[in-house]
C-alpha cells in the first residue's frame, strides 16, 4: 500500500474512534438534557456553559473514586470485564462506511474503517461477543443479584440475536451482498432505502437493537427494583464509568447500523446533483472531497436522529416485565421476521419490491379490527354530590 | 542439534504469515492445554472461548473470512454463550471430588491417548494439497464462491444437515414444552 493512502486511511480510522468517544461523551449529556425536557426540568447547566462541561466533571469523578474489588471476587476477571464490554462496543464501528471517498491527487481511500466484504456479519459477530463483558463481570463480582443480571442478559441478548439475523438476512436477499458499503451504494435512490422496502424488517431491527443494547424498555439486566444495580452492583470508580459508557458507544453504533442499512447511509435526496454541481463548480478533487463531507454530515444528522430516539423511548416507554420480553422476542418478533424473509423471498421471485408492505398492512387491519372489537371499558361512575 | 540448525534456517525462510502462523498457533495450544489444565470451570470455559478466537484467526490466515466470522457468531457467540450460562447456574465452586476417582482418570488417559495416536497417524496419512501462486484464484474461501460450492456441488449434504437441525429443534421444544400439570419456575 502507498504511504499517502496509510497516512489518509490511519487519519480516517483516528477520526471515527475520536468521533466515536466524542458523540458518547456528549450522549451522556444529552440523555440527560432529552430527560430534563422530557420531564419538564432544565437538565445539568452548572458546569460551564448550559453545562457543556458536565461529561468531563462526570469522568472526574469516577476517576477520584474509590476503585473498589471485593474481597471474595475473582479479582482478574473483575477487571478484565468492564475492558471487554468497552473493547467489544468499540470495535464494531470499523466496518461502517462513514463517507463516500476522500480524494487526494491521483488516490482514492474509502472513508471507512476497512471495507471487508463480510462487514455486516463482522458487526453481527461483535455485537454477539458484547454479552460477555456483562456475563464475565457479574460472574466476577460473587454477588447473587450480579450473577442474575449478568444470566438476565446473556439469555435475553440470544434470544433478540436470533430475530436480529433474521431481520438482516431480508435486508441481504434484497443486495445480495455482505459488504456495508455494496448495501450503501445500492440504496442510492430514496425510495429504495431500506426502510421503504423493508418496513417491517427495520421495525424489528430497530427493537433488537434495544434489546442488544441493555436499554429501556429492555434494560432488565440492570433492572433496580427487582436487582439492586443489576450485573454492575460490585462496581465502582471507573470500572462502572466504562460499563456505563460502552451502552452509549453501543448506542451510537447500533444508531450507525440502523441508518447504513435502512436509511441509505450517507445518501440524500439528489445527492448526485449535487455532486455534480461541485465538482462543476469546484473542480473534480475539492468538489467531490466538499461532496463527500456533505454525505457524512448527512450520516450524522441521521445518526444524532436515532440516538435522540433512544433516549425519547427510554424517557417514555416503561420497563417490561421478564416473561413479556422473552414472550415478544421468541413469539412475536422470530416469526414474524421469519414471515419477513418469506415474504421478501416471494418479491424477489415475482420482481415486487415493496412486497413486505402486505404483512404491514395485514398487520394493521388486524390491530384496527381488534381495537373495535375489544370490549368497551365502563365509564367509572362519578359520585353525585 | 543438526535439526535445530535446519530448524533455525526454515525460520528464516518463512514469510510474515508464516510468523503469524506459527505465534499463532503457539498461543492457541496454550490456551487450548489450559481449557483442560485450569481448576475452575469459569476460567477453562473462557480459556475455550479464547481458544476459538484463535481458530478464527487461523482461518483468517487461510483466506477464509466468511468461515472466520461465522465461528465467532456460532461458536463464540452463541454456543459458549451458553456454556458459560450453564456452568455459572450449576455453581461449581465446591468441587465435585469423588468423580475424580482413579477409574475416572485412567479411562480419560486411555481414551485421549487413543485419539491422539489416530488423529496423528490419519494426518500424517493425509494427503495435503499443494497451490500454484502463479494462478491462485485470491476470491478463494470467499462468501461468494463458499455459497456457489455449497448450492451446487454439496447441496445434498446441505439440505441434509438442514434437516438434521431443524428436528434438534423440535426435540428441543419436546423436552422444554411445559405441560399443564408441570410446577411453573
Amino acid at each position: 500500500m502507498d504511504l499517502t493512502v496509510l497516512i489518509i486511511k490511519s487519519l480516517v480510522i483516528l477520526a471515527i474512534f475520536g468521533i466515536t468517544l466524542l458523540i458518547a461523551t456528549y450522549s451522556t449529556y444529552a440523555e440527560r438534557k432529552v430527560a430534563a425536557f422530557l420531564q419538564d426540568r432544565i437538565g445539568p447547566n452548572r458546569a460551564g456553559p448550559l453545562g457543556l462541561l458536565q461529561p468531563i466533571a462526570d469522568a472526574g469523578k469516577m476517576f477520584f473514586k474509590e476503585d473498589f474489588i471485593p474481597a471474595q471476587a475473582s479479582k482478574w476477571l473483575f477487571i478484565l470485564g468492564p475492558c471487554l464490554a468497552m473493547l467489544t462496543a468499540l470495535m464494531s464501528s470499523a466496518v461502517i462506511p462513514f463517507g463516500d471517498s476522500i480524494k487526494y491527487a491521483s488516490y482514492d481511500v474509502p472513508v471507512q474503517g476497512l471495507d471487508v466484504n463480510v462487514g455486516i456479519l463482522y458487526v453481527f459477530g461483535v455485537v454477539s461477543l458484547g454479552v460477555y463483558g456483562i456475563m464475565i463481570g457479574g460472574w466476577a463480582s460473587n454477588n447473587k443479584f450480579s450473577l442474575l443480571g449478568a444470566i438476565r442478559a446473556a439469555s435475553q441478548n440470544i434470544s433478540y440475536e436470533v430475530a436480529l439475523g433474521l431481520s438482516i438476512i431480508a435486508i441481504l436477499m434484497m443486495t445480495g451482498s455482505l459488504s456495508l458499503r455494496h448495501i450503501v451504494n445500492e440504496q442510492a435512490n430514496v425510495w429504495e432505502w431500506n426502510i421503504f422496502t423493508q418496513p417491517l424488517g427495520f421495525v424489528i431491527f430497530l427493537t433488537c437493537a434495544f434489546a442488544e443494547c441493555n436499554r429501556t424498555p429492555f434494560d432488565l439486566p440492570e433492572c433496580e427494583t427487582e436487582l439492586v444495580g443489576g450485573y454492575h452492583t460490585e462496581y465502582s470508580s471507573m470500572k462502572l464509568g466504562l460499563y456505563l459508557f460502552s451502552e452509549y458507544i453501543n448506542m451510537f453504533t447500533s444508531s450507525a447500523v440502523i441508518s447504513t442499512l435502512y436509511f441509505g447511509g450517507f445518501h440524500y435526496p439528489f445527492m448526485t446533483q449535487v455532486h455534480d454541481a461541485l465538482v462543476g463548480s469546484l473542480g473534480d478533487v475539492a468538489g467531490h472531497n466538499v461532496a463527500t463531507l456533505i454525505g457524512t454530515v448527512v450520516l450524522f444528522a441521521k445518526i444524532f436522529f436515532f440516538i435522540f430516539f433512544f433516549m425519547w423511548v427510554r424517557w417514555t416507554v416503561p420497563r417490561f416485565r421478564y416473561d413479556q420480553l422473552m414472550n415478544l422476542g421468541w413469539k412475536s418478533l422470530i416469526p414474524l421476521s421469519i414471515l419477513n424473509v418469506i415474504l421478501t423471498g416471494a418479491g424477489l421471485l415475482y420482481n415486487i419490491k415493496y412486497a413486505t408492505w402486505a404483512i404491514v398492512l395485514v398487520m394493521v387491519v388486524l390491530g384496527a379490527t381488534n381495537a373495535i372489537k375489544a370490549p368497551r371499558r365502563k365509564p367509572v361512575a362519578v359520585p353525585q354530590v | 542439534m543438526n535439526q535445530f540448525d535446519s530448524f533455525l534456517a526454515h525460520l528464516k525462510t518463512l514469510t510474515a504469515a508464516g510468523y503469524m502462523f506459527y505465534g499463532l498457533g503457539f498461543i492457541t495450544l496454550l490456551s487450548a492445554i489450559t481449557v483442560v489444565t485450569a481448576r475452575n470451570p469459569i476460567h477453562s470455559v473462557l480459556a475455550l472461548i479464547f481458544t476459538f478466537f484463535c481458530l478464527t484467526g487461523h482461518y483468517m490466515l487461510l483466506n477464509a473470512q466468511f468461515l472466520a466470522i461465522v465461528n465467532i457468531i456460532v461458536y463464540a457467540g452463541a454456543i459458549m454463550v451458553l456454556f458459560l450460562f450453564a456452568i455459572m447456574f450449576l455453581n461449581l465452586k465446591q468441587d465435585d471430588e469423588e468423580s475424580k476417582v482413579t477409574l475416572t482418570k485412567t479411562a480419560g488417559v486411555i481414551v485421549g491417548g487413543v485419539l491422539m495416536v489416530l488423529l496423528l497417524s490419519i494426518f500424517n496419512a493425509a494427503p495435503v494439497g499443494t497451490y500454484n501462486p502463479g494462478t491462485f484464484d485470491a476470491q478463494t474461501g470467499m462468501v461468494e464462491r463458499l455459497g456457489i460450492v455449497l448450492y451446487s456441488d454439496y447441496i445434498l449434504p446441505f439440505e441434509l444437515a438442514s434437516v438434521l437441525f431443524l428436528i434438534a429443534m423440535v426435540g428441543a421444544v419436546m423436552l422444554g414444552k411445559r405441560e399443564a400439570g408441570d410446577p411453573h419456575f
